[in-house]
Parts: structure tokens; C-alpha cells; sequence
């Protein structure tokens, strides 16, 4: 540790201002900023200051992702097995799927940490610690199939027009990781849809083991959607409720199991970074939506009819609400906003999803489109606060 | 009609170094400073030269554009020193104290028949009126305006403050007197606040509206008080004075001079005996630490940890501050801190452990722990600003110096100490007490 401070202490000078390597600051205070919490004093303004940091802050969120993606890793070998018709071990099929995640996540890290470190100085800040989260979900919305130089590329995409044009992160407008995930879904249709890319192999594959779809259950009530075949007693398709719950099925990566996502919400509400407004109320928007599908919902259309809950284990739209829709730069700020931002996510999701079944899922487009008018909606809370203001002066002249 | 206010919002920060309820005098201070710097916003005419003898009450320097504001000498003595900074800006201006102090006379007075221009000019010659402050802008208060009403804390909760029943007990009759004098300066009411810890100090005091405030920090602080008793609109003006102010003003009328002894306390982790000192506006703070302070890199307060200004430990107590606080510095580099447990540390978030330890006392040092970033996480100050205001919003009009924004957004209502909390418990390190008081600086500028 001091040997370490040392190195640290000798190569310090060369990359400050004025050093043969400055070029290389940002990237060596990102290092430094890891290892050592800065001898920064408090110059002006309160003398001591509380012991949360971003860093700290968004560390804790990577924790809350840590269910996901584990049971994102088991659940790829296990459809992967599935899919091929052999059985193999519980910790055979995890390390199946760490090693096809892995190279997600580098990718994901390694091209979004490198622009964000090129942004940085070039503009003479330090590097934000937000692509630490965003990098970490962004692999966690694709299929497992999605070629690495597509994550690249939606990852440069994000990053730069979704979150550097506006200043960097806190200025930006759009969530960075759905904007990936959105970039993909409309600049590469065929390998986001489908019924093949959600099972690692699944598109090579000649023959598919008996019985085995993988369509998600999203794609199987967007399919259904004329006929009347399903009664949801026990669930959809070949998958029980509780198989739902658990998210043992095909699906983006991350988003399949509602314990796994439970727990990453329980920390998240808990330590109280993501703000329990839009989280209650996104679920309430889904199922407040969900219901007044079932109650006009006609005989033929099986999706008005699917019991209101189901919407909230079937695609994204737990993982939506608990990660996506929680992010305080691109969610509602103020407290009334907030309310309004979550309820109308769940509400569009589910229009979304059920009347548009060119898009079988709602979630992503939703958030981004409460992303979008969330200023306006603040807008709306604050002039209220400005009319009480103004209000008051009347009274008293 | 008296109110009772119960504040669900803010934040108590547990320090080491609580003063105990023992009073001593401080060692001699052989030299006092009066800082211009003390008064936001002052542009000072100074009227002395080096070397001039100065009373008690004597005028140092004046108000450059409010010539009829002037600043005196708290002792009397010899002046030693005009302390110039950059671009001849002064800084202090210092007095060799006289063993024996010498009063210039302002004459006793009986306050009942008294009319409040008699009263405004007694105040505004002995240099006590600079006590009077007002809301908005928190700086001296203007002579020529009409206040609504006027203000008093008089309890402190802010980290380690001085506990006002014990610095008050002992002189009641001079609060009543400065009362009774202030209470001529307005149509208006005196509210006088307090909490409902407080005790029977101020059960005997009259003409004044007094109001509980039931809650944690920033209750204390006036910006809170005025949004909640009688809110603050465009072009009204309230204010306020501190409870030891008082006493001196009350001092002046019944004993004709100014007399500008008050007791400070001495906090703060790295003070051996936290105690309270009598002591004389713009004392050395050498004379009130003399031996009392541990060995250390330690970094020297004039006020509280929140609010107070830096000053070097041969430096001087504060103009308004009762309170002084030595606390250690934080510049070290810690290996991994940020996802470290650390135990001694405070949060008011539930990513460390202090939430389950509610009554531990802390010994935090000046380091900010992290690196400052942009807004990042929102609704975090409107947990420790117990206003009807968007804290965040105001921050980002006075960033843009949008002047019409700041205004429907509530600057008029707000100081730095009233974000004082918010620059505590910020996760991306914004300075925001330096924002406010940009914001308003320019609020002046623009407007007079």
C-alpha cells in the first residue's frame, strides 16, 4: 500500500499539468481515485463532509446488479442445454455462462471507460464513476447472441450521443444503457428479435431438441395475441407462474428473474440510492394499466386479457422499473415528479406492449420516453412551487 | 400568536468536543482584530491610520456606499495595523489593547422614552447597529428600510454549538434591556425562537413572540425560522440579530458604552477541555486556546464546522460567532477508502454503518472524501432544507446567473447557512454555500 502510494507519488508529476504525459492525467487519476480516496480538503463551505461518495454510491449499485447477472450466467447454460437437449451440471452450466458473458462485459467496459476517459480530459474533469453502472447493464439488456462488435458499437453510440454531447454524466438526457439497447433494437432489428437469439447457439443450431422454443414469453403472448389458446392458470406457455418468478427462460440476459431483481432492489431501497417513488410507482402505472386491460379487454384478444401481474414478471419490465427507471440523472427530480414520471412508465409499457405488437416490449421505449419529458414534468412541479411564491406577495400587497 | 413548529427534515451531526457548562476567563489577548472580511458584501471606508489611539466604541472604518453604518473598536488602544490582501483589499485592521479598557460615552439612556430614529442613531454611532443583519441577503441591515419583523435564535443546534441557556442565564436583564430597544425598531413583532430544549432562560422575557421550534439542524437557523413564521416575499425585509448581540445593545443603553464582552465556546475533537471562555469581540483566538489544544495538523474555526471560516490559530474569533472549533485536517490519501467500512466515519446515507450507531460521537476531519461531480443524485438537500424551496433548481438559476429565476425560485428567503447541511451530505461534493452567496452577491449587483 505504501509501495503503491510511492509509485503513485513518482509517476504523479510527469502527467500534471505541464508534465511530458499530461495527455495521460485522466486516465492516471481514475487509477489513483480507485486505489486512494484524494487528500482533497474542504477549501470553502462546510469544513467536514459526509463519507459518501459516487464512487461508493455507484459500487453499491453494481452490487445490486450482482443477482442478475449471476442468474443471468446460469440461465444462458441452462437454455443453451436446453436448446441442444443435454443436461449438465449446475456448475457446469454457470461457468457455460460466464465464459459467453465475460466478453460482454469487457467489451462493454473497455470501450465505454475508454471514450469516457478520452472525454474527460479533454475537457479537464475527473472521470465520472456513471459508466461504471451503465457499463454493467448494458450486457445485462442484450441477448446473449448479440455479436461484440454490435456492443462496441451501441456502446460508442451511448456514450457519446447519449451522455458527452451533453456534458457527461448528470447532463444527460436519455438513460446511456437503454439508449444502447435502443440503438441496437433499431439499427439491428434481426439479431434483437426473434425467436433464435435469446439462447446462446440457438442460431447455429440444425436441429432444435424436441419441445424446445425459444421465444420469450413476451414473443409467445405478442404471437397469441389473435388466438384463444392460453387460460394463464398456469401461466405462459410451457412456463409456470413460478417458473416466471424464478426466470429460468429465454429473455435479454439480466431481466428473466424477479428474485434475482428483487434482491438488487431490496439494496438499492435499503441504502436509498434508487428513490422508491418511481419504483412503487412504476409497478402501479404497469398494473393500473394491466387492469383496465383485463376489465375491457374482448373475447379475442388474449393480451387485454392476461391477469394485469403477469406484466410484471414477463420482460423487462421488473429489471425497467428497479434499475433503468431509478436513474436520478434521467428520472424526475423533484419529489411530486417523481410519482408521475414512475406511473406513466408502467402505463406506457403496457400500452406498449399490448397494443403495439410490432414491439413486443414496451419497457425500453417507455422509459426512454418519460426520459424525454421528465424536464417537462419537473418543469410543471417547480412552476407550481413559483406560483405559491408569487401567490403569497399578492396576498400580502 | 405564538407557534410551535415541528421540522420532520434535517440532520444532527454527533461531534467530539461537546462543551461542558464551565466558564472561565480566556488568557489576555494583547491584540484584537475587526474584519471587514466578516460582513458579506462590504466595501469599507477605512477612517484610521496606524498608530491613532482608539476608546472602546471608536470608528475604525465605515460602510463606503452606507457612510452612516460604522464599525468600531470592540477595546481601546493603539492601532497597530491595516492588513491589507490582494488588490489592497483590507483584511483586518488590529488593535494593541490598552491593560485597562476606556469607553467612548453614548450616554445612559432611558429606553421607554426613547422613539426608534433616537434609537437607530445611538446604535448606528457606537458601531452596534452592524450586529442588526437582514434577510434577504443576509448582510448588515439598511438603516432606511422597514423591517416586518424582527428575528432571534435563541437556541443553536448546529455541531457542537454553544448551549444558549447557559451563555444567557447570567444576563437576562441586559437581554430584556436590548429587547425593549429592538422592539422599537419595528411595526412589526420580535420573534423570539427557541426549541423545546430550551430551558427557563427566556421564561421571564417580554415584548416578543416566542415560538418553539421542535427538530433537528438547520431549526436554529434563521432561514428556516422565517419561512416557517412569517415567509419572506419580494421586497420585505426582516431581521435579525444573535441572542449575545443583544445583550451587548441591551449593555449599551443602560450603561452608555459599548461593552463588547461575550463568552465563546471552545469545541471541537481536538481540544482537550471543551469549555465555554469570557471573552471580547475580535479577541486572538490565542488567548482563548492557550494550552487547551491537542498536538496536530488541526485546522482552526471561527464558528461551527458547518458555517464557521477558516482562520490561522494566531488568528481572530469571528465578528458574530460564539463559537470556536478546532477539528483535525483530512489531508491524507486513504488507501481504498471509498469502499472501505470505515467505522469513524459519518454518513447520512445508509451506505456506512453510522445509521446504526445514532448516538456515537464522531471526530471527523476536513476531508471531503471524494471528488467533486455533477449533480448526480437527486432529492439528497431536500432531505436538510426544511424550506418550501427546490434547492437543486435555485443552485442551477444562481450557476446560470439567471437573476429572474432565482427570484420566483426563493433567493430572497435563503442564505449560505441554510445549504450549510447540503454541502455536507452532497454525494458529488458541490460547494453550494459558495454558490448561494455568489447568487446572492449578484442579486445585489444587479439590483441596487
Amino acid at each position: 500500500m505504501k509501495a503503491l502510494r510511492k509509485l503513485l507519488d513518482n509517476i504523479k508529476p510527469h502527467v500534471e499539468k505541464g508534465g511530458k504525459f499530461h495527455y495521460l492525467y485522466s486516465g492516471f487519476d481514475a487509477v489513483e481515485t480507485l486505489f486512494f480516496v484524494p487528500n482533497t480538503v474542504a477549501k470553502k463551505g462546510a469544513h467536514i463532509r459526509d463519507a459518501i461518495d459516487l464512487k461508493r454510491t455507484m459500487f453499491i449499485v453494481v452490487i445490486a446488479l450482482v443477482p442478475a447477472l449471476l442468474f443471468g450466467m446460469w440461465n444462458i447454460g441452462q437454455q443453451h442445454f436446453l436448446s441442444i437437449g443435454e443436461t449438465e451440471t449446475f456448475m457446469g452450466t454457470f461457468f457455460f455462462g460466464l465464459l459467453k458473458m465475460l466478453p460482454l462485459i469487457i467489451v462493454s467496459y473497455g470501450v465505454g471507460l475508454g471514450i469516457e476517459i478520452i472525454f474527460a480530459q479533454h475537457r479537464g474533469h475527473e472521470v465520472n464513476e456513471g459508466f461504471f453502472v451503465s457499463g454493467m447493464l448494458i450486457p445485462l439488456i442484450v441477448p446473449i447472441d448479440t455479436p461484440l462488435w454490435m456492443v462496441g458499437i451501441a456502446v460508442t453510440f451511448a456514450v457519446i450521443i447519449g451522455k458527452e454531447v451533453f456534458g457527461g454524466t448528470g447532463m444527460n438526457i436519455w438513460n446511456p444503457a437503454l439508449l444502447a439497447r435502443a440503438f441496437l433494437f433499431f439499427a439491428y432489428p434481426s439479431d434483437m428479435s426473434g425467436d433464435k437469439v435469446w439462447v446462446e447457439g440457438m442460431g447455429q443450431l440444425d436441429k432444435v431438441a424436441d419441445g424446445f422454443s425459444g421465444a420469450t414469453p413476451l414473443a409467445v403472448m405478442a404471437a397469441e395475441a389473435g388466438d384463444k389458446v392460453t387460460t394463464f392458470a398456469n401461466g405462459i406457455g410451457n412456463w409456470s407462474v413460478m417458473e416466471l418468478v424464478i426466470g429460468s427462460y429465454p429473455g435479454s440476459i439480466g431481466e428473466t428473474s424477479i428474485i434475482a431483481i428483487g434482491i438488487g432492489a431490496l439494496i438499492l431501497l435499503f441504502t436509498g440510492i434508487a428513490s422508491w417513488k418511481v419504483m412503487f410507482s412504476t409497478i402501479a402505472g404497469g398494473l393500473a394499466m394491466g387492469f383496465l386491460f383485463n376489465a375491457v379487454a374482448p373475447e379475442s384478444n388474449v393480451f387485454m386479457q392476461m391477469p394485469a401481474y403477469y406484466h410484471l414478471l414477463i420482460g423487462g419490465f421488473a429489471f425497467g422499473a428497479v434499475f433503468m427507471a431509478t436513474d436520478p440523472v434521467s428520472a424526475s427530480q423533484t419529489s411530486k415528479g417523481k410519482y408521475i414520471y414512475g406511473f406513466l412508465i408502467g402505463v406506457i409499457a403496457v400500452i406498449i406492449r399490448v397494443v403495439n405488437p410490432a414491439y413486443p416490449e414496451g419497457m425500453m421505449l417507455s422509459i426512454l420516453l418519460l426520459n424525454t419529458f421528465a424536464p417537462l414534468i419537473d418543469f410543471y412541479v417547480i412552476q407550481g412551487n413559483i406560483k405559491k411564491r408569487l401567490k403569497r406577495v399578492k396576498v400580502t400587497a | 400568536m405564538s407557534k410551535t413548529i415541528k421540522l420532520n427534515k434535517g440532520l444532527n451531526i454527533n461531534l467530539q468536543g461537546v462543551p461542558v457548562e464551565n466558564l472561565a476567563n480566556s488568557g489576555t489577548s494583547i491584540t484584537y482584530a475587526i474584519k471587514p472580511t466578516d460582513f458579506p458584501g462590504l466595501i469599507p471606508k477605512i477612517v484610521i491610520k496606524p498608530g491613532f489611539e482608539v476608546k472602546a466604541g471608536s470608528v475604525l472604518f465605515i460602510d463606503k456606499y452606507n457612510p452612516e453604518i460604522k464599525f468600531t473598536s470592540p477595546v481601546s488602544g493603539r492601532v497597530k495595523e491595516i492588513e491589507r490582501g490582494e488588490r489592497r483589499r483590507v483584511l483586518r485592521i488590529i488593535i494593541e489593547a490598552e491593560s485597562e479598557i476606556r469607553y467612548d460615552d453614548f450616554g445612559k439612556k432611558d429606553i421607554n422614552s426613547l422613539n426608534s430614529n433616537d434609537i437607530k442613531k445611538t446604535l448606528l454611532d457606537s458601531g452596534t447597529w452592524t450586529f442588526i443583519r437582514k434577510r434577504p441577503y443576509a448582510v448588515v441591515a439598511n438603516p432606511e428600510e422597514e423591517p416586518k419583523s424582527i428575528f432571534i435564535s435563541g437556541f443553536d443546534n448546529a455541531p457542537l454549538a454553544p448551549n444558549y441557556d447557559f451563555i444567557i442565564k447570567e444576563n437576562t436583564k441586559e437581554f430584556q434591556a436590548g429587547i425593549d430597544v429592538i422592539s422599537k425598531l419595528t411595526e412589526g413583532k420580535v420573534n423570539l425562537n427557541i426549541s423545546d430544549k430550551t430551558g427557563s432562560v427566556y421564561s421571564n422575557i417580554t415584548e416578543v413572540e416566542k415560538n418553539t421550534f421542535i427538530g433537528k439542524h438547520p431549526s436554529s437557523t434563521i432561514g428556516t425560522q422565517i419561512n416557517h413564521i412569517d415567509p419572506l416575499n419580494k421586497g420585505e425585509v426582516i431581521w435579525y440579530i444573535n441572542p449575545q448581540d443583544v445583550i451587548i445593545i441591551g449593555r449599551l443603553f443602560t450603561e452608555g458604552k459599548y461593552d463588547a464582552r461575550k463568552i465563546v465556546a471552545l469545541t471541537g475533537s481536538e481540544v482537550n477541555k471543551p469549555m465555554y471562555y469570557n471573552t471580547i469581540i475580535g479577541a486572538s483566538i490565542n488567548s482563548i486556546t492557550e494550552n487547551n489544544v491537542k498536538e496536530g495538523n488541526n485546522r482552526y474555526i471561527s464558528g461551527n464546522v458547518l458555517t464557521g471560516t477558516k482562520v490561522n490559530k494566531n488568528g481572530y474569533i469571528g465578528f458574530y460567532d460564539s463559537q470556536l472549533t478546532i477539528i483535525p485536517e483530512g489531508d491524507y490519501y486513504e488507501f481504498f477508502g471509498w469502499i472501505a467500512p470505515r467505522f469513524k466515519k459519518f454518513s447520512m446515507s445508509k451506505l456506512y454503518f453510522s445509521w446504526l450507531m445514532p448516538n456515537k460521537k464522531y471526530a471527523l476531519d476536513t476531508n471531503i472524501n471524494g471528488g467533486e461531480r455533477a449533480f448526480v443524485v437527486s432529492e439528497q438537500y431536500e432531505k436538510v432544507v426544511p424550506m418550501d424551496i427546490y434547492p437543486v433548481e435555485l443552485l442551477k438559476a444562481c450557476l446560470a446567473e439567471d437573476i429572474d429565476k432565482m427570484e420566483q425560485l426563493g433567493i430572497y428567503e435563503v442564505a449560505e447557512d441554510d445549504f450549510a447541511l447540503c454541502d455536507f451530505v452532497c454525494t458529488s461534493k458541490i460547494e453550494t454555500q459558495d454558490i448561494i452567496r455568489k447568487g446572492i452577491n449578484l442579486m445585489i449587483k444587479e439590483l441596487s
